[in-house]
């Protein structure tokens, strides 16, 4: 019996857009177990965002979605038709949006829109739906739930509006989502109420989750295990006590030590050198080559592959394909 | 830097904020008869010594943003006084405030919407140079050469338009711009919340070198409390257009007093920390500055309310040297 809800092999996503086509994804290649979170971290621009939609199977043209597989429950996603994948999506596999305004439509009442998949998938009608709705509007920790089902989503706060689309989502009890900075548009105390909410419903449900986010922090409370992504490839790997606590790949090194820390009186932050290539500049060989400290000659020539450091943990990276070992314990220095 | 911030006499302030209000009426009707406001700022006072950086924490809608514009006189105040090393600003005349307004620059947060797209960095830098007509032609123009290498651009990017940078290199040119008039204080409204964490702390250093090189003055508004912390002097806790918390950096952060500041350290997700802590989290949403609670408007989601909590709002009070706290419990 196979424990992964969802198994990534070799995903690559293209973009036809300009003269030179580009792999926004790069021949990613991950899993998900049954009730695990999974995190994906990285800055904007490294594919995270489109490695959600390309799952979804929502990349549009000029993107196109190839690759081995991408297997849920057994069932090649890639291999489905636009009718079959419908009756996955919102009902097995479903999604929360980063800015809960825009992705919410604007002249239905929130009941409506949270209905809407279960008439749909679940083919509930009338009173029944009614019912399953408030019902779900109240397992979000939303008051008034009877009421609040009439209003529009100018009506309602940010925190109420994530926590609607929260309740979209969960309608048909998917068992698996995939939240796309489901906190980023939100204040630090009702991000706080929102990731325990989250927490709360994937413990009592038992889903499993996909979390994007650029937040280390989000990653280091909520999530199970942790992909760091750079320039559309996985660079590091692992479970996130390990990764957070002794990363192997420079970048995650450095994305580390760039976070102001609590209590430090360093007059100085870290930071990582440089900025992030543009898809044209990718070249042939590692992508974080030319902003990492450790750089060597074969970086620039050849791509790593992800090697193991240790049990769950791999990193992209030449100091472990070739040596076995991690990135120098010494953090980046600061340079001026 | 400490010993420069030692020899200023310590009763010499650059900035004055006195019982600032800035109510926004609603006006409702044929007449336009209005009826409530929106206080997006009510009575809040500090003061801002040079060289300091006083950092500015709330969440959105708390009135850091308005108390900014208050500053910089983009929006009148509906009472109070701010001075300006003594002098008034809220009587100024417009012509006046625009003279004076060379003194105070702000970075904005998103470099993407406050840079003209049609003007070359060049352009952008020379504009505040012509408009209060300082130096030559070729003065100035050495000047923008001079201040792109200071904020670390190379020269030549002088000839380019914003949108052949990236984020981090358009914040730089922000920063360079409100450098241009050498101002005695610099207002940063969220100037790092748009870039990424790499990308942040470069913009974060450079900040703190000109500070350093310039002896400059910041007031920084954040909502992220970790930048904050690095980056701050003093830090004043917002929350519905009152200062519910102001302190010195380390007294807040290692012995918050007011239950507002205690939750929102609390809910700052971090990385790796150490104990796993107890978190607060708060209930419910803030309310609408337009119908703020009677009493403490903190009392709707205060943990340790009490009943004279929602009949009196509290007043700002020092509590221990150097931090004063807006909160029942300490009265």
């Amino acid at each position: 019996m196979n424990s992964n809800i969802l198994e990534v092999n070799k995903l690559k996503t293209t973009f036809f857009s300009r003269k030179t086509p580009f792999n926004a994804v790069d021949e990613i290649s991950f899993h998900v177990a049954k009730g695990e979170t999974l995190g994906i971290v990285g800055e904007s621009g490294c594919g995270k965002s489109v490695t959600s939609l390309s799952i979804m199977g929502l990349v549009k043209p000029p993107g196109k979605v190839s690759g081995d597989e991408i297997k849920y429950n057994g069932i090649n996603l890639l291999e489905l038709s636009k009718r079959e994948m419908r009756k996955l999506r919102g009902n097995e596999i479903s999604m929360i949006f980063q800015e809960p305004m825009t992705s919410l439509n604007p002249v239905y009442n929130v009941g409506d829109q949270i209905g809407e998949s279960l008439k749909v998938h679940k083919n509930l009608k009338g009173k029944e739906r009614k019912e399953k709705v408030v019902d779900l509007l109240k397992q979000v920790g939303i008051p008034r739930a009877e009421e609040i089902y009439y209003n529009y989503p100018h009506q309602l706060s940010g925190g109420m509006r994530q926590r609607i689309m929260i309740a979209i989502a969960m309608a048909c009890d998917p068992k698996l989502i995939i939240a796309d900075e489901p906190t980023t548009a939100l204040d630090v105390t009702i991000q706080a109420q929102i990731l325990e909410l989250m927490k709360e419903l994937q413990a009592k449900k038992g889903m499993s989750m996909i979390l994007i986010t650029h937040d280390l922090g989000v990653v280091s409370e909520v999530c199970d295990r942790l992909v760091v992504m750079y320039a559309g490839k996985i660079v590091e790997t692992g479970a996130v006590k390990d990764v957070l606590s002794s990363p192997s790949h420079p970048y995650t090194k450095g994305l580390l030590a760039s976070l102001p820390k609590k209590g430090h009186k360093e007059k100085r932050l870290n930071y990582i050198p440089g900025q992030v290539p543009a898809p044209i500049n990718w070249g042939k060989g590692c992508r974080f080559s030319d902003r990492c400290p450790y750089v060597m000659s074969k970086c620039h020539t050849d791509i790593p592959l992800l090697t193991k450091v240790k049990d769950g943990q791999e990193s992209a990276c030449w100091l472990t394909v070739e040596e076995g070992r991690r990135a120098p314990n010494d953090t980046i220095e600061a340079t001026s | 830097m400490t010993q420069l911030k030692q020899q200023v006499n310590q009763n010499e302030y650059i900035l004055e904020v006195e019982n600032v209000k800035k109510y926004f009426p609603i006006k409702k009707g044929v007449f336009s008869k209005q009826v409530r406001a929106v206080k997006a700022v009510d009575d809040v006072s500090f003061q801002m010594r040079k060289g300091e950086t006083l950092g500015i924490v709330g969440e959105s809608g708390c009135g850091k943003s308005t108390m900014a514009r208050l500053i910089i006189r983009l929006l009148e105040a509906t009472d109070g006084v701010i001075k300006l090393e003594g002098k008034d600003l809220t009587t100024l005349s417009k012509e006046e405030m625009r003279s004076t307004r060379r003194d105070i620059q702000m970075v904005f947060q998103d470099p993407y919407a406050s840079l003209n797209p049609r003007w070359t960095v060049e352009r952008t830098l020379l504009e505040p140079m012509r408009v209060y007509n300082i130096g030559t032609r070729s003065e100035r123009k050495e000047r923008v050469i001079d201040l792109l290498n200071k904020v670390g651009l190379d020269s030549s990017y002088a000839k380019r338009h914003p949108h052949e940078f990236s984020g981090g290199q358009r914040q730089r040119i922000g920063i360079a711009r409100a450098l241009v008039l050498n101002p005695k204080l610099i207002i940063a409204d969220e100037p790092v919340s748009a870039l990424d964490i790499s990308v942040q702390a470069q913009v974060i250093n450079l900040m703190q070198d000109l500070q350093e090189q310039y002896n400059l003055t910041y007031m920084f508004i954040t909502h992220d409390l970790s930048v904050c912390e690095h980056i701050s002097d003093r830090v004043a806790v917002m929350y519905l257009g009152k200062i519910v918390e102001l302190a010195k950096k380390d007294q807040l952060f290692s012995n918050p007093l007011h239950p507002y500041t205690l939750a929102l350290i609390s809910a700052a997700p971090e990385v790796n920390s150490p104990v796993k802590k107890e978190r607060i989290v708060l209930k419910g949403d803030v309310p609408s500055p337009a119908k703020p609670p009677k009493g403490c408007a903190f009392h709707t989601r205060c943990p340790s309310c009490m009943d004279i909590c929602k009949v009196e709002a509290p007043t700002l009070n020092e509590k221990e040297p150097g931090q004063f706290v807006a909160c029942h419990l300490y009265q």
